[in-house]
C-alpha cells in the first residue's frame, strides 16, 4: 500500500529560500541546499522547489541549486517556475530533479504538457494549478477558476476541465494550490481537492493552507489527496515531519515512518 | 569500475550520483568494451519498453547485457531495466531480453484496492517490499523500510523462484527479482533514501552469488 506523501515546498528566489504569504512580502530565510538536506534527514517524502524568479540569469542559478541538491539528497524532488519549453525541462531534469512542474506556461501553451510527457515520460510532468473559488458562472461550471502569474491573473478556465485536459495531455500528477487557502494556515481547500482528485486518475498533491497536522489528515482523507504540500508549518519549526507523521499514523493514515 | 549502461532511456545521472556518494568509481557508458571490462553492471532506465529495446539493439547493448549476465559478474536492473530483463512487455508489445522468465504487464485501467477504492496508475510513491527469500543485496534492511516507485507496468515472472520481494498495490506484484548474479528491482534505490543506498552499497560488495 502506498504511503501518503508529505512534501515540503521551498520557494527559491535568486538561489535563496523565501516563503511567500499570499504570494506577497517574501523574505529570504536561507540556503535551499541546506534546507533540502535538512528535510531529507527529517523524513520528508519528496521536495518541491519553486523558482519564483523567471529571468534567464536566475535560471542558471536555479540549475546550480538543483545540481547541488541532487548531490546531497537521494529522494525525488521536483522543480517548477518559469519552465517554458522542453529544453528548459531537460536542463532541470539533467541537473538531477525527478520531476518538473509547469503552471502558467501550460495554461498559455497546453502542448508543453504533451511535449514534456513525450520527451521524458508522464511521470516527470507535474501540472501545477493555482485555483481561485469564484462560484459557478458562465465558462466556470465547477465554480473554481484557474489563475496564473502567482494568482494575479484569472484565465476564464474552469479548474475541473483544465485538470482533466491536462491529464489527457499527459500530465503525471497535479499539484493543486488553492489561492484562497494559501498562506492562511487555516487548512486546505477540501471541497476543491476532493473535486479534482475524484475527477482525474492521476495523483493529486494538495497545496495551500496547511497550519497543523490535523489539516493534513483532513485533506488526505476527506480531500482524497495522495500527498500534501507543506511550507510554513515546518519551515519555521512549529512542527517536525516526525510529529506530523506520528499524528497521521495515529489517525490510521499510512505514512512512511522509517528513514 | 561499475558500468552504468546508457541506452538513452531517461536520466541516469541520479544512479551515478548515488554510486559516487557511496565512494565507488562508476561510468555511465554505451561502450561495449567498457561494459565487458566492468567489475559490475547497473542497468537502469526510465521510459517505454519498446523504444528502450530499440535503442539497446541499435547500440549493441542487448548483447553486452546478455554477456554481462552470462559472465557471472553482478548485474543490477532498476525500474525499466528490470522490466527489460523479462521475455516480453505488454508496453509497446515489446520483445525483451528474456534473461528471466515471464512478462511485464500493465496495472488494470480501473485499478482498485481491497476495499474497492480507486488506485491511481502509475503506482507512484513510497511502498514497502516483503522480502521472500534472503539475498545479500537486500541484507540488513528493516521490515518497515520503504522504497520509491514510479511505474505503470510491473513484472510478472513465470517462475516463482525468481521472486525475491513483493509489494502490495491492489494486489501483490514482484518488486524485486533475480537469479544467480542478476538482481533487479522495480523501485528506485537511488531515490529511496537510506534504505535505497543500503541496497546499492550491498550490491557494490556482492560477489554475484545468490543467497539461499
Amino acid at each position: 500500500m502506498l504511503s501518503k506523501r508529505i512534501i515540503p515546498c521551498l520557494d527559491v528566489r535568486a538561489g535563496k529560500l523565501t516563503k511567500g504569504i499570499k504570494f506577497k512580502g517574501n523574505v529570504d530565510i536561507g540556503d535551499p541546499v541546506e534546507m533540502a538536506e535538512f528535510y531529507y534527514n527529517e523524513g520528508a517524502d519528496e521536495l518541491v522547489f519553486y523558482d519564483i524568479t523567471a529571468s534567464s540569469d536566475a535560471r542558471a542559478i536555479m540549475i546550480d541549486v538543483v545540481r547541488r541538491v541532487a548531490e546531497r539528497i537521494f529522494m525525488p524532488f521536483s522543480v517548477g517556475g518559469g519552465l517554458r519549453n522542453v529544453d528548459d525541462m531537460r536542463a532541470v531534469l539533467l541537473a538531477g530533479a525527478e520531476k518538473i512542474s509547469v503552471n502558467s506556461s501550460a495554461v498559455q501553451e497546453p502542448e508543453i504538457i504533451r511535449q514534456g510527457a513525450e520527451a521524458f515520460g508522464a511521470q516527470c510532468v507535474v501540472l501545477g494549478m493555482d485555483v481561485l473559488k469564484v462560484g459557478v458562472k458562465p465558462g466556470i461550471p465547477s465554480g473554481y477558476e484557474v489563475v496564473i502569474h502567482g494568482g494575479r491573473k484569472p484565465m476564464g478556465l474552469d479548474a475541473l476541465e483544465w485538470a482533466q485536459r491536462a491529464e489527457s495531455l499527459g500530465a503525471g500528477e497535479i499539484c493543486l494550490n488553492s489561492i484562497d487557502a494559501d498562506g492562511t494556515q487555516d487548512g486546505y481547500e477540501l471541497t476543491l481537492t476532493k473535486l479534482i482528485s475524484q475527477a482525474v486518475s492521476i495523483p493529486v498533491i494538495a497545496s495551500g493552507g496547511a497550519g497543523e497536522p490535523r489539516h493534513l489528515a483532513e485533506v488526505l482523507t476527506q480531500g482524497k489527496a495522495h500527498a500534501a504540500l507543506i511550507a510554513s508549518m515546518t519551515h519555521y519549526g512549529n512542527y517536525t515531519i516526525r510529529q506530523i507523521k506520528d499524528y497521521l499514523d495515529g489517525q490510521g493514515i499510512k505514512v512512511r515512518n522509517y528513514w | 569500475m561499475i558500468a552504468i549502461i546508457d541506452y538513452e532511456a531517461g536520466n541516469l545521472t541520479s544512479v551515478a550520483r548515488a554510486i559516487g556518494h557511496l565512494g565507488a568509481p562508476c561510468l555511465v557508458t554505451q561502450d561495449l568494451e567498457a561494459i565487458a571490462g566492468a567489475e559490475r553492471v547497473i542497468f537502469p532506465g526510465v521510459g517505454a519498453a519498446g523504444s528502450a529495446m530499440a535503442s539497446l539493439k541499435r547500440l549493441g547493448l542487448d548483447q553486452a547485457l546478455r554477456q554481462a549476465v552470462a559472465s557471472g559478474k553482478p548485474v543490477l536492473g532498476i525500474c525499466l531495466g528490470t522490466q527489460i530483463v523479462f521475455e516480453r512487455s505488454q508496453e509497446d508489445l515489446a520483445s525483451c531480453l528474456g534473461l528471466l522468465p515471464g512478462e511485464v504487464v500493465r496495472f488494470p485501467l480501473r485499478h482498485v484496492d481491497a476495499a474497492g477504492g480507486p488506485l491511481k496508475v502509475p503506482h507512484m510513491g513510497w511502498n514497502r517490499v516483503s522480502w521472500r527469500k534472503p539475498h545479500p543485496v537486500f541484507a540488513g534492511l528493516p521490515e518497515q523500510a520503504e522504497f520509491y516507485f514510479v511505474h505503470s507496468y510491473y513484472p510478472k515472472p513465470s517462475a516463482p523462484e525468481v521472486v525475491l520481494g513483493v509489494t502490495e498495490y491492489g494486489f501483490e506484484f514482484a518488486s524485486a527479482v533475480g537469479r544467480a548474479n542478476l538482481v533487479a528491482v522495480q523501485f528506485h534505490p537511488e531515490k529511496s533514501g537510506a534504505p535505497g543506498l543500503k541496497i546499492l552499497e550491498n550490491f557494490l560488495s556482492w560477489d554475484g552469488k545468490a543467497g539461499a
